[in-house]
């Protein structure tokens, strides 16, 4: 300790023998300017930058807003078969921004995973899980069909074969009236407990769920 | 290392003397349009110091043995330069709309403009052929041995450059916006959120939200257009440079000469 001090060089310009030092100078002039020009230049940089920046990552932070759609009357929809519905997930955009869901009557015989609970209606989504493409309803075979890589997924959504590593999302769904009405979208684990909507691609069993977090722009 | 000279003028660029005996110079309109293009030059090259510049460029000195592989890496920069003056052109046409407007918009530039199926399909087939071009430059620098010492860095900047033109194609799909763009870009990005932790963050940054949309279109034709293309300009220039200062290598068949003090007295 002692020695440390020792060696520690005095404040005073004076002192550490720099030319032109006068009386009581800490901080030289030369210094003083070098470090005042770098800091403006920094802050003018960070202020184009920073807002840049902003605008790019922004949009992972913001929530989507998809609110509650209405998709068809409740004598439209069985509990045997899936109906078909297109809906819209980003609005303004057209065609681009729509999708489609598959609707089926709650069937409490066979519906009974944790997943159902509030749900009067089930509502599949047809994005396969594996990685995005569409998949369709096959009633002969009472299955889901992705023709991309040949995923399958049997009736309640869960994969029978193929690649996709989870079953597919849902949406929530509630009546209002007689009109049965489309909420936001949520992700099942291959015991369908709900998850916040996750990606195609990630597995949500075990620690599934903590490798791929859930992201703040997806909904709860 | 020796300063070496500067390079000199081929023979066929210098100027003949004059012939005894004869006008000096033959004085006709070509020789008078010769000289004020050469007055020119000088102009410029009296404020600017660029014919130094442009013969350490153009007349190098390359090894024994230097053959057509070594044209692969200037055939890749002429697909780049076809890229980037055919998607000029395709960029005084295209509309960034999700709602229809890209697909209508490319639809009019393949049905209604004057050439515009040629240069859009010069453009799509550019594309691969740039990938291709990119790809045998690479293994030809990788067989012959060019990344050793001292070129490293510039290996390094070739890597670059690749992983640059594959993004290129990867955002320039999307741009028409029809069925297989969408759906190929879906697929893509989504194998970009299966990278475990950051993944699903990237995937958001690259979609610009949590599904494609309106923000993916524009933010893939701002990275295709400028972001990448002002990157991918600044690294071939370096990478230029380097080959330029450090000489390209000759083929490994080519052995060094035995140096004459090593030499075994002939019989």
């Amino acid at each position: 300790m002692a020695n440390k001090r020792a060696k520690q060089k005095s404040k005073y310009t004076l002192d550490r023998g720099i030319p032109g030092a006068f009386e009581g100078e800490t901080v030289t002039r030369r210094r003083f300017m070098t470090v005042t020009a770098n800091g403006a230049g920094a802050v003018a940089t960070a202020a184009f930058v920073l807002p840049a920046l902003g605008f790019a990552i922004g949009p992972i932070f913001k929530r989507n807003g998809m609110s509650w759609q209405p998709v068809g009357t409740t004598d439209q929809f069985t509990e045997t078969n899936y109906i078909p519905v297109i809906i819209t997930l980003q609005p303004e955009i057209g065609d681009a921004g729509k999708s489609t869901a598959y609707i089926r009557k709650k069937d409490p015989a066979i519906d009974t995973d944790p997943a159902d609970r509030d749900s009067p209606y089930i509502a599949i989504s047809d994005r396969c899980v594996h990685l995005g493409c569409p998949v369709r309803w096959v009633p002969a075979s009472e299955r889901f069909l992705c023709p991309c890589h040949g995923g399958v997924y049997d009736l309640l959504g869960r994969r029978v074969s193929g690649p996709p590593p989870r079953p597919l999302d849902r949406f929530y769904t509630r009546v209002n009236g007689d009109v049965v009405e489309l909420g936001p979208r949520y992700s099942v684990n291959s015991l369908l407990r709900r998850f916040s909507p996750r990606d195609p691609g990630e597995p949500l069993d075990g620690i599934g769920q903590y490798l791929y977090p859930s992201r703040p722009d997806a909904q709860k | 290392m020796p300063k070496l000279p500067a390079p000199p003028l081929p023979s066929a660029l210098k100027t003949p003397p004059p012939r005894p005996g004869e006008d000096n110079g033959k004085s006709g309109p070509v020789e008078e349009l010769g000289r004020g293009g050469i007055a020119v030059v000088d102009w410029v090259d009296e404020r600017t110091s660029l014919t130094g510049a442009a013969r350490w460029l153009m007349f190098r000195k390359v090894p024994k043995g230097t053959n057509w592989f070594y044209t692969l890496g200037s055939a890749t920069m002429f697909a780049f330069l076809n890229q980037a003056v055919t998607g000029v052109f395709l960029a005084m046409y295209y509309r960034p709309d999700p709602s229809g407007g890209a697909y209508e918009s490319i639809r009019h530039i393949t049905n209604e403009v004057f050439l515009g199926q040629l240069v859009r399909s010069m453009h799509r087939w550019g594309a691969s052929v740039m990938v291709v071009l990119v790809f045998l430059h690479m293994g030809r620098t990788f067989f012959f041995g060019a990344y050793k010492y001292p070129r490293e860095l510039n290996w390094v900047i070739g890597v670059v450059l690749l992983i640059l033109t594959m993004a290129m194609g990867f955002t320039g799909y999307l741009l028409p916006f029809d069925q297989r763009a969408y759906w190929a870009t879906t697929v893509g990005v989504n194998i970009n959120g299966t990278g475990p932790l950051i993944g699903p963050y990237l995937s958001d940054f690259l979609r610009g939200g949590s599904e494609i949309g309106a923000t993916t279109l524009s933010r893939f034709y701002a990275i295709h257009m400028l972001l990448i293309p002002g990157l991918m300009a600044a690294l071939i220039g370096a990478h230029l440079y380097l080959v330029t200062k450090l000489g390209t290598t000759a083929p490994p068949w080519i052995k060094a000469e035995k140096r004459d003090e090593l030499r075994e007295a002939e019989v």
